[in-house]
This record gives C-alpha cells, structure tokens and sequence, in this order.
C-alpha cells in the first residue's frame, strides 16, 4: 500500500503531498524535510530506491519536478515507479505536455486526478482512459453549475 | 441597502482568487510569511461572509496554505460548511481540503456522519464517488463503524465507479473498525468475481492488503486466486496476487510447489521487469519454504531466478541492479551456491557509482567470500574504505570487513597474522564506531587462536606504546579507537608473558595521557599494569636487581595516583586497591623480601572463550529463591555504601572488556580486591590450582589448550621478529599520517613482508605438516590452502548443566513488525458468523433491544475484550452460562464447537493442493491435526474427548447424504482428486459452493491419507451418493446449497468412466417439476446440458449443475437421463442411463450456529408455530445419533446435556430449525420446531432415515 505521495521541485518547495496513512503534522513535515533533502542530494544515476524507517521510498524525477512515493517494506518497488509514471502519464493526458507551473496553479485538479487513479493508497483504475474519463465528467459537472451561478451567487443575476 | 449590497459584491469580485494567491506568494518571495499573514486575514473574513462562492474560494485558498505547511486546522468548520454544499464544484473543494488536513483528532468530523451518509447514498454518482475518496483519507473509528453499512450497501451499486471505490474504501474502514471485517467479508469476496475488472482488482487490493497482514486466514481463498492469476493479463492485478501468494506460501509449502509452475511460465513469458520481479520473489519464497519442508529438486528454478537476477543486475539500470541484489541476497540465505556463480558481477558493484548499490553488493560479499579470496576482497574492501566519502558507508564497509572476517568463527580465515594486521590497519581509520568492534576481535582472536597471541601481543604492545598517536585526532575519532586501546591494554596484560619489552609497555602505560581516555578504558588499564607489574617484578627479584625493583615501585607509586581520579568508579577502585597493593609490597621491598611469586599468583591461569549465552543459561540451583531476603534488610544503611554498592554489583557484567566473552572469566578479576587482602598462602593457591585442575579435566565443557602449540611458537616467531624490525625500521616513516606507527605491521608492509621474507613461507610449510597430522576438517574447495592458525572455533564455554538450545528469545521475537491496527484485523473468516456480528445499521440502533446489541453500541472496553475473543468464537457462543463469572466460564465444559469451521477450509486446500502433485507428507498432515488440537486448548474434556473419538469424521460433520457410506467412499477418493484437480475453479467461481461459503456449509471429506492417519473404527461418512451406475459410467453426486442464493441449489455430479472405452458428448438432462428447474443456458431453455469434458478411460471428473428451487418444505425429486457415446474400435456408440436426482429437505439447510440463550429465547418466543415429533428405536448412543444427524442433517449441536442434546440448523431461506434429541433405553425421540409444519414433518422424516440407517 502507498503510504503518502509527494511532489516537490528542483529547489525543495513542496507542490503536492497526498498522505494515504495518518500521520501528524509535524511528523508530515520532517518526514517531508528528511526526504527532500535526501533526494535532492542525491545524483542523476543513482538509483531510484531509498530505505527510510520501516519504508522504502521511491521517487522519479521529471523535468524539475520529483515525484516521490514511499512503501511498505515488501510492496514492489517497480510498480511504484510505474504508478508514478502513470500519474505523469495522466497529467500530461489532462493537461497537455504538463509542466511545474500546470501543477502549481491548477494544484486542485492535480489532487483530482490523483484521487481518481488510487485511493487509499491502492490504485483504483488502472485505464487512462477511465481515469480521464472521470475526470472529465466532473468537470463537465462544475461547468454546468458555474455559469448560472456565478452572477446570481454575486447579487447581479 | 440595495447599493450595499451591490457594493459587497463588487468588493468580492476583487477578492483574490486562488491565482492571485500563488501568483502573490510568487511575487513576494522575500516576504512570504508576512504576505499569507495577510491573506489569512482576509481568507477568515471571507470566511465570515455568507455566500457559498466566497467561502469555497477562501477554503481553497487554504488548502494551498495548508500544502505549503501552514495550519488550518482552525477552518475546520468552514470546511464542513463547504462540504456540505449542494454543488458539486463546491462540494468537491470542501472535500479535498478535508481529504488534505482532517486527521483521527479532527473534532468536528463527528458531525460529518449524516452528511457523509447523505453524500454516499446520493443519487448523483460523483457525490457519492467524492465522498467515497474523502472518507478513505479521514476515517476515523466512529465514522468506520457509522458508516460501515452504508458504504457495504454500495458494494452492490450498479455503477462500476463506485464500487470499485467502495471496495477500497473497505480496507480502511477494516482498519479502523476490526469487527466489521467478518460481516463484510463474504461480500467482499464476491468482488473478486465483480464482472468490472476494475472493481475486481480493486477487490484483490484490499484482499492482498489484508491477508499480507495476515495471511493464515485467507489460505482458503488461494484457489480462487490461482484462478485469477492463470486467468487474469492484468499485471498490476497479476502483481497484487503474486505478492499475496508470496504471504501465503510460508504457510503452506505445497502451494508453492503449485505455484513453481506457472509461477516459473510468467517469469519465461513476461516482458514487464515489475511483475518478474514480483514472480522472483515469490519463487524465492516458495524455495524457502519448501526447503524447510518437503525434499525435493528445485534446482532448475533456482537456477532460472538466479540467472535472471543476474540479466537485473547487469542490466545498466540502476533501479534493477539494485533489486537485482536485494533479491540475490534473499536467495543466498538458502542457496548459497546458486548465488556464488555470480561472484563476478556482485564483486563488480562495489564498485558502482551509487552508494546504495555498493551496501546491496555488501550484503551478498559473505556470500561470495571463500578461504581462497578473501584476502584479495577484503583488499578491494579496504581501498574502498580510503576512497569512501561519508561516514556512513565508511562505517558500514568497516563493519562488514570485519562482519566477513569473523562469519561462522573465522570460517574463511587462514592467516590469522594478516587478520590482526587488517584490524591493526583498520584502526588508523576515520571511523565512527568500528573501534569497539575492532577491540571485540582483537581479543576474541587471540583468545581463540594461541599461535597468534606472539604475533598479537607485540602489535597490541607497539599500539600502547604509540597511544599518544592514536588519540591524537578529533574527539569523536578519539573515543572510537580508544576502544581498542583497551584491548591492546587487555592483550598485553593478559598475555604478558610474550611481551617482549614489560618495562617499556608498562611505562607507556602508567604515563598515557589518562585524561584523554574515557573511564572505562583507564580502568583496564590499572588491571593490566598490576599484571604486568607482576611480571616485570619477578623478572627484576629472579636478577636480584634491586635498583629495578625499587625504581619499579617507584614508578608505580608516581604515576598510578593519576588513576585514582578517573571519572570510572571501578577505575578509581581498583587504582586504590593497586596503589595501596604497592605500598605494601615497597615495604616489604624495603626489607628486601621477595614475594614476586605471590604477586604473580594473583593472573595465573588460561582464559577461555565462554559463549555469549553463558551468563543466562547458569542453571539456578534446586532450593535457590532469588527473591527472599538472605538476611532482613537493615533498617538503614549509610548513604556512601549504598552509592558503590551497585556500581560494584554490576561492574562484571556491563563491563565492556568481556563483551566478547559475556561472561566473567573463571578466575578473574572480579575476586580479586578480596584476595589481595587475604594473601593467600602459597600452599593454598596450589591446593586451589591443584584443585581447579581437577576441575578442569572432569569438566566436558572446558576448551583444554594445546600446549604443544604454544611451546614451539614463539622460537619461531623470536627470529621472525627481528626481520620484522629490521623491515620495518628499513622503510622511511611517513611523518604526514599521523597514524602511521614505526614497528605496527600494517596490512600492506605485512603482504610485503610475506613475500620478501623466506623465513615466513618455509615456517609455514614447516607448520603445515604438523597441522596436517591433525587433520582439521576443510571444505573441499579450500583443501589446497594451508591452515596458518589453530583456532578454537567452538562456540565457547557453557556453565554446567546449561542446556545447549538456540531457541530462546529467538522464538517470542520472531513476530514481525505487524503494527497493532493489523493484528485487530487477525480474525478467523472461515467461521460461520455469529447472531451479533452485523454490521450497525443506523435504524436497528434505536430499537435493537431484543436482537442483542450491535457491537456498536457497547462499551470501549467490551468491544476491546470482544476484539481479542473474535478469533475463538466458539468460546463466546455459551451464552447460558456467560452471566457467570469468567472464571467459571473457564471451567464449565463448553458445548462442543461448531462444526470444526478451521479445520474445513484446510481439507479442501488440500484436496486443491494435493490435486496435482504428489501427497503431502503425512508429517505435514498429522503436524496440521496436532495443531488444530492446541489451538483450541480451552475447550475441554469433551470436545476433546470427541475429537479423539471421531478423528476426522467431527471434521467432516456437515456432508450431505441420507443413504451412501463406507464403501462408496473408498471407492471414489481417488476419482476425487482426479476431480477437484480440473474442476475446483469452476467450481469456485460458482454460486453455491459450500465449500467456499463462510457460513459454515461445509465440504470437503479427508484426503485418503488423512483416513490412514486416523484410526477408527467408525465407518467413514461422505455426501456423495450414487446416482446411477452402468457398464460405462458411474455417477455420484452432493447436494450443495448457499445462504447467498434462497432460490438454488448446485448439484455437483461426478462421472467417473468404470468402462473399457472413452466416452464423449456426454448430455445431461432431468425432466423439470414444477418446483425444480435446472438452469439451463438461455439460448436452449429445453435442451440437456452438455457437459465440458470427456472422459478418457479409468477417468472421473465432476461438474456442477444448479436448479432454480421454489418450495424448499417437501422432498423433491426429479428424473433425469445422461446421454453419452462410448468409443468402441468399431466407432461411436450412443448409450445413455437413467437416475433419479433426489434433494430432501435436509439438503435445503445449513449449519448455523447459534448461543443457547437466544436459542431457548427462540423457542419460547412463539415464533415457531409448527411442531412435529417422531420416535423410534435405536441401538445407537447419543453422541452416534447427534454426529449422524449433524454430518447428514447439517445440524449444529447448541447444548448437549445427559441423554439429550439440542440441534441447530437453518434452512438457507433462512428459517431457523430446532430439534430436540433425546436417547434412552434404546428408542430416540425428536423433536423438531420450525416455522413451517411441512418443512418440520419432512425434516424429522428424513432424520429418522438417517438415525435408522
């Protein structure tokens, strides 16, 4: 089972963190602290596993963004790398070749899509396609509520 | 007012978006603090307006704030505000941020559950699916055990989405509400047959999560996942499942024997690294567990996983090299030689550039040392260590050095010279923590190796005498090596008697710079500067040199003072003891008197490795209670007493010196403060010698030195020694390492050495042949290499009467590191389930008084105690007694348990597991039945008395039949493994199979061999009767019905070919009534079912077919024909048999189980209108006609009481059926109450037949 989900950039800012197991806020951020700087000291050919407590920790980057998961000690490291690169694959489906700033200004959407790839920390739909297609149902919803609403929510309708 | 507001709105409308924060966070990177301080600001006043809008855009606003770390906890309220808004595009907000920041002690999550509830069952199917997702993140225990029924109800959506979402969802809910595991189980298995294959592997998720945890539960679920992974093209599925099988097969090796198969197939065939990772590394669980089973040949898969691993580890990815090694270090546990083929590309990763790779290769190296290589890979490893930056790896290259050194007692050494030269080399090393290792073995080695102690002693003297040089780095380095200045302290006093220069080791002792030294290590040092005092002082009263001896004295008298104020209470101890030891030796000095000889008595005598375990194993004496008072303690005791009196105490023990030995020395220094006072007379000491002698030989235990090796050691060495010096003053000091210690052979100037020096080879050989004569056992690689060093490799000395286990601690710690929220979740599944496991329903709360109450209402601490007994279910379900005190409840012979439900799932695994390959060993069988036996250690006399009685028939209690036994049983147990090996999917994919039903239907009957393992005397029982027989084919059949389908019930019929010839085309087809139908394929409504398979000669197989039931209250019967061909040599000939299915109305029930109290309740309830009764003669007993009427009948006993006893069963309409039995004076009565008159009269009926048979 994933235990939590972390995006972070290049200089170390945080841009999504998805905790799948209960965790306190202060453990959340020196967990955060301790593995962002691990990651990022470490070089391009290294590789992509980490041993951290009782976890293993996985991460990829792409681009400027580091992608990283951690999970239990006998899960497979493999397909934790391959569910990150179906989270980037998804991404660059919804928004288009995806860059750091999609992420940081459309942060809700990237939470979106992630809640509908896993939940719980287990992947939920293994189809892009599906996935998508959620997704954009979704968002057709919201279209349909916003516009009627909007003047009438703002005393101008 | 108008103007207002319109006003408010335009204010608004500048609000600032989620945008304009992240651009404004953005823009202000130098004031970042201060500017969301701002925004906060605005963000609560926004909060306090009323619209909807605002408040979704300040929350979202906030849950970029919170991912940046700031907290928002104090929204909590808005959020729920948010949350519980009508659109979806707020809704949906107001959920993520929940998702993100509400945790177990969000207080206000309490007054989510009606929404949630409302959200969940919203017609609108993202409401629902949003809420699914938010809950799987902030479930806590009250909303799991609230909400629990809700989210179970949409297991059974019509939407793929939401089940697949609920479904996950479950897993957490388990987690925080354990009891709502067993009631949602069933329906959760039926998932795994969801026709979305999205919810079907989400299903095999939350199952491989669950049984990881724990896996002995879930054993009977392994067919329908074998099914699934032959099946399934799914690899993430197919990962999930593999892994779960990796759970499972520890428990069961010979599903792993299964598995090897297609197991090995997928590695061959998959293109995709995770899943042939995944599939090694079950295939390295199954060799592990089988090789702790049953023997057999499992080379070629060894060999297969050995081989890929070696392509991972080769390949240029870093990702796979890495689990590549991982993996290869699991197989060398085992299999160490399969691993040692690829020496080559491990030895190849120590030198990878990544870091985390090297320690992997480190892992695997004791694996590929041998006594030929290890020189040259603990080279490698030590041109690593200088190269290696970061303490880290530096620590951990240096400990695995020494790791590899010592493995199994210095297995692979040969020259134990050019070990202590690695640890002398080591300690020049800027390491953090390896001094005291390197101290360990520097002490282990020259006690276990006699012919190193020349060689040991001089390095250790050269590193005292250095010390300064040693201590010279930082403080951390300092403390590190100081460590082995403790052992080379140790070595030389112990062993002074091949120090070659005492005056000046001493000296360099007495003058080390004692502040720079931590306490422990000055306290050693005291010790040994007495022993080695002792010698230096004898050596000057043999001259008669008295100058020495004085200048001696006064030496000791000078410096030892220092000592005295060490920070080490024993340092501080023994400096006085020796200080005060002196003076008076100086004054007899004065009077010229020579007592060398009785100083020196004080450190005579051998150490000895003593094991590790020693000091725990000391058996405590007959009559020695360690806990009374010896004498009454004092009323008071001085304060400055009781301050050393532990310290003293508990010197022995901590002190680190013998961590190697872990035990006190047998005549050693703790004795020692006494004795010095005492003096003991010479005359004494030999008596004591004489006597420890004695004791010595009589003792198995004591290690007896070899003197003979000793004795010729140092002439030899003596001359070696001097071509040491010379060598070594030969070669110019390097002044810029400030390590670099003149005369301390290095491992380089010691290889040097070796091959400039002739001296050394020819002594070698010269050894060789003496150790030859001894004929130390080699390994027959390693033959050709000449054994250096005799070295005592045993485990060391044990007190007497210890016994020689390795089992203790080893056992109560194996548990692994399953957190406390899995071992709720250990429940048993296969248990039927018991009248108050429900899941809360929000309505029945209310009025739930009489049902007994849901396990929600009670008390924290009931349902704390409730948890724990979950898994013994049948101890809860005495209810009659249950008022009582627990203690009584222990001693009251408890109903005999519900129809052995543990045992059930076991013996069809078996039939599944033993279906293709060979038998399991009867071992592993009778292990099974002897374990069942303790599990239940509760259940007394009676049970137990019945289980020895009916062996494994109590097993097989619940079978259906009315008229078949003995025989026919025999006859058909082999056709059925022929059966159950092809068949057992079909069958687990059915709808009424009871053996895969939790309610206790149950099936399954003994492997043949299991009937071996028994003996008895009662005839065996078995539910398949014969249908109808003919020249050609044979046909049995069982009824098999499920609580899950009212309205069918599956027939399972075996054909088993009795002719001479192949049959094929086989058709069945029975005459419908108007009661029973059989389900046919749609596309033919009246047609007969064909049956899939052939039938090769001396072949059975058994296929399944269901009947749509309307009324279940009266015997049905129906006339069927089989229409076959016969394969003759003159072609096909068509040939068919006629039979009669027959159900009775006991085939229509099920076991149940239920507690006598809610059994007498429903009897006097009224509920049960119709009552029939019956009575006839028998010359069975009770305890025959009750075990009759439970295996037949699927009757449950509830209470059993003198000559009667009280049944339990249900229909699987869920009509409950009581029957009361009474036996006496040879004539049984029944008595049967039930809601319906028919079903009752039919039922009693029918058990007439069976008791009668």
């Amino acid at each position: 089972m994933l235990q939590f989900m972390l995006l972070f950039s290049r200089q170390g800012k945080l841009r999504l963190q998805k905790w799948y197991t209960a965790y306190q806020d202060k453990m959340k951020k020196k967990i955060t602290r301790e593995l962002v700087t691990t990651i990022l000291t470490r070089k391009p050919k290294m590789c992509a596993f980490l041993e951290y407590k009782e976890l293993k920790v996985v991460y990829k980057r792409y681009a400027s963004l580091y992608f990283c998961c951690a999970v239990e000690e006998t899960d497979n490291e493999l397909m934790c790398l391959e569910v990150i690169h179906r989270y980037v694959e998804l991404l660059d489906k919804y928004f288009g070749s995806v860059c750091e700033l999609d992420i940081i200004f459309n942060f809700e959407k990237a939470y979106f899509i992630l809640d509908e790839f896993l939940l719980a920390g287990e992947i939920q739909e293994t189809s892009k396609k599906q996935v998508l297609k959620a997704i954009a149902a979704q968002d057709l919803l919201q279209e349909e509520e916003t516009p009627q609403g909007f003047f009438e929510d703002h005393g101008l309708g | 007012m108008a103007l207002r507001k319109v006003r408010n709105n335009i204010d608004r409308i500048f609000d600032k978006s989620l945008t304009d924060l992240i651009r404004g966070i953005r823009n202000n990177k130098d004031n970042e603090a201060k500017y969301i301080a701002a925004c906060i600001d605005e963000i609560k006043h926004e909060l306090r307006q009323d619209s909807t809008v605002v408040k979704t855009n300040a929350i979202e606003k906030l849950s970029y704030l919170q991912m940046m770390g700031y907290d928002i906890s104090w929204a909590s309220f808005n959020i729920i505000e948010v949350m519980a808004s009508t659109k979806y595009t707020e809704k949906r907000i107001g959920y993520l941020t929940a998702s993100q920041c509400f945790h177990d002690e969000t207080d206000v999550l309490m007054l989510t559950t009606n929404m949630m509830r409302k959200d969940l069952s919203s017609t609108n199917m993202y409401d629902a699916g949003v809420a699914l997702g938010g809950l799987a993140c902030f479930v806590t225990t009250d909303l799991a055990r609230d909400l629990a029924n809700d989210v179970v109800t949409l297991l059974s959506s019509s939407r793929p989405y939401i089940r697949k979402r609920a479904v996950l969802l479950l897993y957490k809910i388990f987690l925080k509400y354990p009891e709502s595991l067993r009631p949602t189980f069933p329906r959760l298995k039926e998932k795994l047959e969801d026709p979305d294959p999205g919810v079907q592997s989400a299903a095999v998720n939350v199952i491989c999560e669950l049984a990881r945890k724990n896996p002995k539960n879930y054993l009977s679920l392994a067919p329908v996942f074998f099914k699934l992974m032959t099946t399934s093209s799914n690899n993430w599925m197919l990962i999930k499942i593999i892994k779960l099988f990796g759970a499972l097969v520890p428990l069961e090796p010979r599903l792993g024997k299964k598995l090897l198969e297609p197991l090995t197939n997928l590695i061959n065939s998959t293109s995709a690294m995770s899943l042939l990772y995944e599939c090694i590394n079950t295939v390295i669980a199954v060799l592990i567990s089988v090789s702790a089973g049953t023997p057999g040949d499992h080379t070629a898969s060894i060999q297969l996983c050995v081989q890929k691993l070696g392509v991972l580890i080769e390949d240029s990815d870093q990702n796979l090299k890495y689990l590549g090694l991982l993996a290869m270090g699991k197989i060398l546990q085992t299999h160490p030689k399969a691993v040692q083929a690829h020496k080559d590309i491990v030895l190849a990763c120590l030198d990878d550039k990544d870091e985390s790779i090297r320690i992997r290769a480190l892992d695997l190296l004791y694996g590929m040392v041998s006594k030929k290589n290890i020189m040259e890979i603990v080279r490698k490893l030590m041109s690593h260590v200088d190269g290696a930056e970061g303490s880290n790896y530096r620590d951990e290259l240096l400990s695995r050095i020494i790791q590899i050194c010592s493995h199994n007692n210095y297995q692979y050494i040969t020259n134990f010279e050019w070990y202590v030269s690695v640890l002398v080399e080591l300690t020049k090393v800027e390491g953090t923590k390896h001094g005291a290792m390197i101290a360990e073995q520097v002490q282990d080695v020259t006690v276990r190796v006699q012919s190193i102690r020349h060689f040991a002693v001089s390095q250790m003297a050269l590193l005292i005498e250095n010390a300064h040089l040693l201590l010279a780095g930082s403080a951390q380095h300092r403390s590190n090596v100081s460590e082995v200045l403790l052992a080379a302290a140790w070595i030389c006093g112990e062993y002074s008697e091949h120090v070659q220069n005492v005056q000046s080791v001493l000296e360099s002792m007495l003058k080390a710079k004692v502040s720079m030294m931590p306490g422990h290590i000055q306290s050693t040092f005291v010790q040994n500067i007495a022993k080695l005092y002792a010698v230096q002082l004898s050596q000057s009263e043999q001259e008669d040199d008295w100058d020495a001896v004085e200048s001696l004295d006064n030496l000791m008298l000078s410096k030892l003072p220092q000592f005295e104020q060490t920070d080490n209470l024993e340092g501080q101890e023994r400096a006085c003891t020796l200080l005060e030891m002196v003076r008076e030796i100086e004054k007899l000095h004065a009077q010229r008197e020579k007592i060398a000889a009785d100083v020196t008595a004080l450190f005579e005598g051998e150490l000895n490795p003593v094991a590790a375990k020693a000091q725990r194993k000391v058996p405590l004496p007959p009559g020695l209670d360690l806990d009374t008072w010896i004498n009454e303690p004092p009323v008071e005791s001085s304060s400055s007493e009781s301050e050393e009196e532990p310290e003293r105490k508990n010197g022995p023990t901590v002190r680190s010196e013998f961590a190697g030995f872990g035990a006190p020395r047998p005549f050693g220094e703790e004795a020692e403060p006494k004795k010095k006072y005492e003096q003991p007379s010479p005359e004494e000491m030999k008596k004591m010698r004489a006597q420890r002698q004695a004791d010595i030989e009589s003792n198995p235990y004591y290690m007896k030195g070899d003197a003979k090796a000793t004795a010729k050691r140092p002439t030899k060495l003596a001359s070696r020694k001097d071509s040491d010096e010379k060598a070594v003053e030969a070669t110019p000091l390097d002044l810029q390492s400030p390590l670099e210690i003149p005369g301390v052979v290095g491992l380089n100037k010691y290889m040097e050495q070796q091959e400039s020096t002739l001296s050394w080879k020819k002594a070698k050989k010269e050894k060789r042949k003496k150790k030859g004569k001894k004929g130390r056992v080699s390994s027959s690689d390693d033959e050709d290499l000449p054994v250096v060093h005799q070295v005592n490799r045993a485990d060391g000395e044990m007190p007497e009467g210890a016994k020689s286990t390795d089992d203790e601690e080893e056992g109560t710690k194996k548990k692994n590191g399953t957190g406390d929220p899995y071992k709720a979740l250990d429940m048993d599944l296969d248990q039927p389930l018991r009248e108050d496991e429900r899941l809360p329903v929000a309505q029945h709360r209310v009025a739930s008084l009489d049902l007994g109450q849901p396990a929600g209402l009670k008390s924290k601490a009931d349902k704390k105690t409730k948890k724990s007994k979950t898994p013994k279910a049948p101890k809860e379900e005495k209810p009659k007694k249950s008022k009582k005190s627990a203690k009584e409840v222990v001693d009251e012979p408890p109903p005999p348990p519900p129809p052995a439900p543990t045992a059930e799932p076991q013996d069809d695994m078996d039939f599944w597991l033993n279906a293709s390959s060979a038998p399991a060993p009867p071992a592993a069988a009778e292990e099974k039945v002897s374990k069942k036996k303790s599990r239940s250690p509760e259940k007394e006399k009676k049970p137990k008395k019945s289980e020895k009685h009916h062996g494994k028939e109590s097993k097989r209690k619940q079978r259906h039949s009315s008229t078949r036994s003995g025989e026919e049983f025999a006859e058909n147990a082999p056709h059925h493994l022929a059966v159950h090996d092809k068949n057992e999917y079909e069958v687990a994919s059915g709808v009424c199979t009871p053996s895969k039903q939790t309610n206790g239907a149950v099936e399954g009957s003994a492997t043949p061999k299991k009937e071996v393992s028994t003996p008895t005397n009662l005839p065996p029982m078995t539910s398949y009767h014969l249908l109808a027989e003919n020249a050609f084919v044979r046909m049995t059949y069982e009824t098999r019905v499920s609580t899950a389908d009212a309205n069918q019930v599956a027939s399972a019929v075996i054909f088993a070919n009795v002719g001479a010839n192949e049959i094929r085309q086989i058709e069945f087809n029975v005459l419908d009534s108007l009661n029973t139908k059989m389900l046919r394929d749609p596309a033919a409504p009246q047609g007969a079912l064909k049956v899939p398979f052939n039938l090769p000669q001396g072949v059975s197989n058994e296929h399944v077919f269901r009947f749509a039931v309307e009324a279940i209250n009266v015997p049905q019967k129906l006339r069927g024909t089989l229409t076959f061909l016969v394969e003759t040599e003159n072609g096909s000939v068509p040939e068919k048999i006629d039979f009669h299915l027959k159900f009775p109305c006991v085939s229509f029930t099920v076991p149940a189980t239920i507690g006598s109290d809610a059994f007498s309740e429903l009897i006097s309830s009224g509920e049960l209108e119709a009552s029939s009764s019956l009575q006839f003669a028998t010359t069975d007993s009770l305890n025959d006609v009750v075990r009759n009427l439970c295996f037949h009948g699927h009757f449950t006993v509830v209470d059993q009481q003198g000559t009667s006893a009280s049944l339990y069963s249900q229909t699987i309409r869920a009509e409950p059926v009581c029957v009361l039995v009474k036996v006496q004076d040879g004539r049984v009565s029944l008595n049967g109450k039930c809601a319906d008159q028919q079903l009752i009269s039919s039922v009693l009926d029918e058990l007439r037949q069976l008791t009668a048979n």
